[in-house]
């Protein structure tokens, strides 16, 4: 009896989004080609990539917004193009640049939102003061910060509450600490079992928000796993840097399993290794060694760093 | 299957009271301008009054009213095309036909609205003896503005953006009128424009109208009133082919 580690996970995990071999092109430009993939019930899915790598239309392509040229699309085991509105009763969509009537009042989107699906809705005051809009409620649209409409466009989605979840760039134009604070509503979506499935150029919210992503350039998809795995798959490189003013310390360090290269600079090291352990087994060597260290940090690359080994460019450019 | 029609349509007569034009400018200012202007500076019209003044008057401020309603739909759902909000309000259970629905139920309100405001300012200003059946007359008003509307979906399926949505409704509406046969009477036109005159609905507007309003029966109009609704039915099924939503 063997059974591998993914066989015991498609039986625990259902696919919700099955994506097979879709292709869009607008003209002449290939949006999006030979793309595949499938997002868990529960989980929080993230399509990678630069500005017009092709997430937007894979999104409304899934959505039901856009029809595909070729390949296959089920959702809650629904055909997207043939059943439209049966889908979108059950999903909730937040999409990039989207705008409401310039006059149109918080709470009368909410009210009207509300009363579009099959399904009860949940309470759309909570909602807005969840959102940090309870005091906006009475406001315009057209009066509302960019971070305020955004977070309005993530409570409409949410109205419903949806199986699934689609956010689209939802934290881009936002400070910092609102980032923050809708990531962790995101994460509360997961915690109430739904699905979520988010497109960004952001690494750092992939990287904090996503359990599993796909990266997505020139309408292709190069890779799919949990954030870590593809740290660990495409840059397996780490780095220490400490200091310390033991003579011994450099021979020390070159004998440790995993190191590749000990730089010293004015009483500074510079470990380079590859895999997990590398830290593990510098730390080791201080104790064994009894080696005194005024400073100890690591050096971890993230998926920027997968992405620029993938593509060769940084995904700012 | 209408699901949340007449939510949108409250929601969206709220919208157009809020604009900072869209009461007053709509409705306001032109009754104002019939009052002010031609109540005060002009003579009341002699009581032999032109046929024109007595019929066509009414007739033409009616079908402006109309016209304007349906400019006022072209601009909006172009509007709402080119900000992406018809875009959102696709990706919900909202149906386009709802969407759609509602805004003319609004135009329909508001022309209404604006007919009611025109016959009140008119009584005031025009010591004009009117015994018109106004309310057939407003049903007759409604049943054209709906089917000149349906030429607005398609003027606004094929506008590429808000900017032009209003100059290329104008060039294409006012000129319907023209033909109309409000000033010139339809057979006499010349051969080419009577054929374009018979498939625009303002042709059996007009008629219809100009017979309402002199007591008609709406029996001798039969005719007129199928003429729009077969127009409407066309019109919107273009309409819902050439349909964009982004």
């Amino acid at each position: 009896m063997h059974l591998s580690v993914s066989t015991i996970l498609q039986t625990i995990m259902r696919p919700v989004i099955q994506v097979s071999g879709v292709r869009k092109t607008y003209g002449k430009t290939v949006a999006v080609d030979e793309v595949s993939f499938e997002v868990n019930e529960g989980e929080i899915f993230g399509l990678i990539g630069p500005n017009g790598a092709g997430k937007t239309t894979t999104m409304e392509c899934i959505e039901g917004l856009r029809t595909p040229d070729q390949g296959t699309i089920s959702v809650l085991g629904l055909d997207p193009f043939r059943h439209v509105y049966k889908l979108q009763d059950r999903i909730g969509v937040q999409l990039q640049q989207a705008q409401l009537q310039k006059r149109i009042k918080v709470w009368e989107a909410l009210d009207l939102w509300a009363l579009l699906y099959q399904k009860k809705a949940i309470d759309g005051e909570h909602l807005l003061e969840q959102l940090g809009l309870a005091d906006k409620r009475g406001a315009w649209f057209m009066n509302l910060s960019g971070g305020q409409k955004q977070r309005l466009f993530i409570a409409l989605a949410l109205i419903n509450d949806p199986e699934v979840v689609f956010l689209d760039e939802l934290t881009t134009g936002l400070d910092p600490q609102s980032r923050r604070a809708i990531w962790d509503l995101v994460r509360g979506i997961r915690a109430r079992g739904k699905t979520v499935f988010l497109t960004t150029h952001l690494m750092e919210e992939a990287e904090r928000l996503c359990d599993r992503v796909a990266i997505i350039e020139h309408g292709r998809i190069i890779d799919i796993d949990r954030p870590e795995r593809l740290v660990d798959r495409h840059c397996p490189e780490r780095t220490v840097v400490l200091a310390t003013d033991d003579p011994i310390a450099e021979d020390r360090f070159r004998a440790v399993p995993g190191v590749e290269a000990v730089i010293l600079t004015d009483l500074r090291f510079t470990i380079r290794g590859r895999g997990d352990d590398l830290v593990t087994e510098v730390i080791r060597c201080l104790s064994e060694n009894r080696i005194r260290v005024t400073d100890f940090r690591t050096i971890l690359p993230n998926l920027e760093d997968v992405f620029l080994k993938l593509t060769g460019h940084s995904i700012r450019e | 299957m209408m699901r949340g029609l007449w939510k949108l349509t409250w929601i969206e007569i709220k919208i157009f009271l809020r604009e900072p034009l869209g009461a007053f400018g709509t409705i306001g200012f032109p009754v104002l301008v019939l009052g002010r202007i031609a109540g005060r500076r002009l003579a009341p019209p002699p009581l032999a009054a032109s046929s024109f003044i007595l019929v066509s008057l009414p007739v033409l401020a009616s079908v402006l009213i109309a016209v304007s309603a349906v400019l006022s739909l072209v601009t909006i759902i172009s509007i709402y095309r080119e900000g992406g909000i018809l875009k959102r309000l696709r990706a919900t259970p909202l149906r386009p036909q709802t969407i759609l629905t509602a805004h003319v139920i609004v135009k329909l309100i508001l022309t209404a609205a604006t007919l009611a405001l025109m016959v009140l300012a008119g009584k005031r200003y025009y010591p004009v003896d009117v015994h018109a059946p106004l309310f057939s007359f407003t049903l007759a008003l409604l049943i054209s503005t709906w089917s000149i509307l349906s030429i607005g979906f398609l003027i606004a399926s094929i506008v590429p953006t808000a900017r032009f949505a209003q100059p290329i409704g104008a060039i294409i509406l006012y000129p319907m009128i023209a033909v109309s046969g409000l000033f010139v009477r339809v057979d006499s036109l010349p051969p080419v424009l009577h054929a374009v005159a018979r498939v625009l609905p303002l042709t059996y507007a007009v008629p219809l109208l100009q017979g309402i309003w002199n007591g008609d029966a709406w029996s001798t109009h039969v005719g007129d009133v199928a003429a729009l609704a077969v127009l409407f039915a066309v019109c919107t099924a273009l309409s819902a082919r050439v349909f964009r939503w982004e």
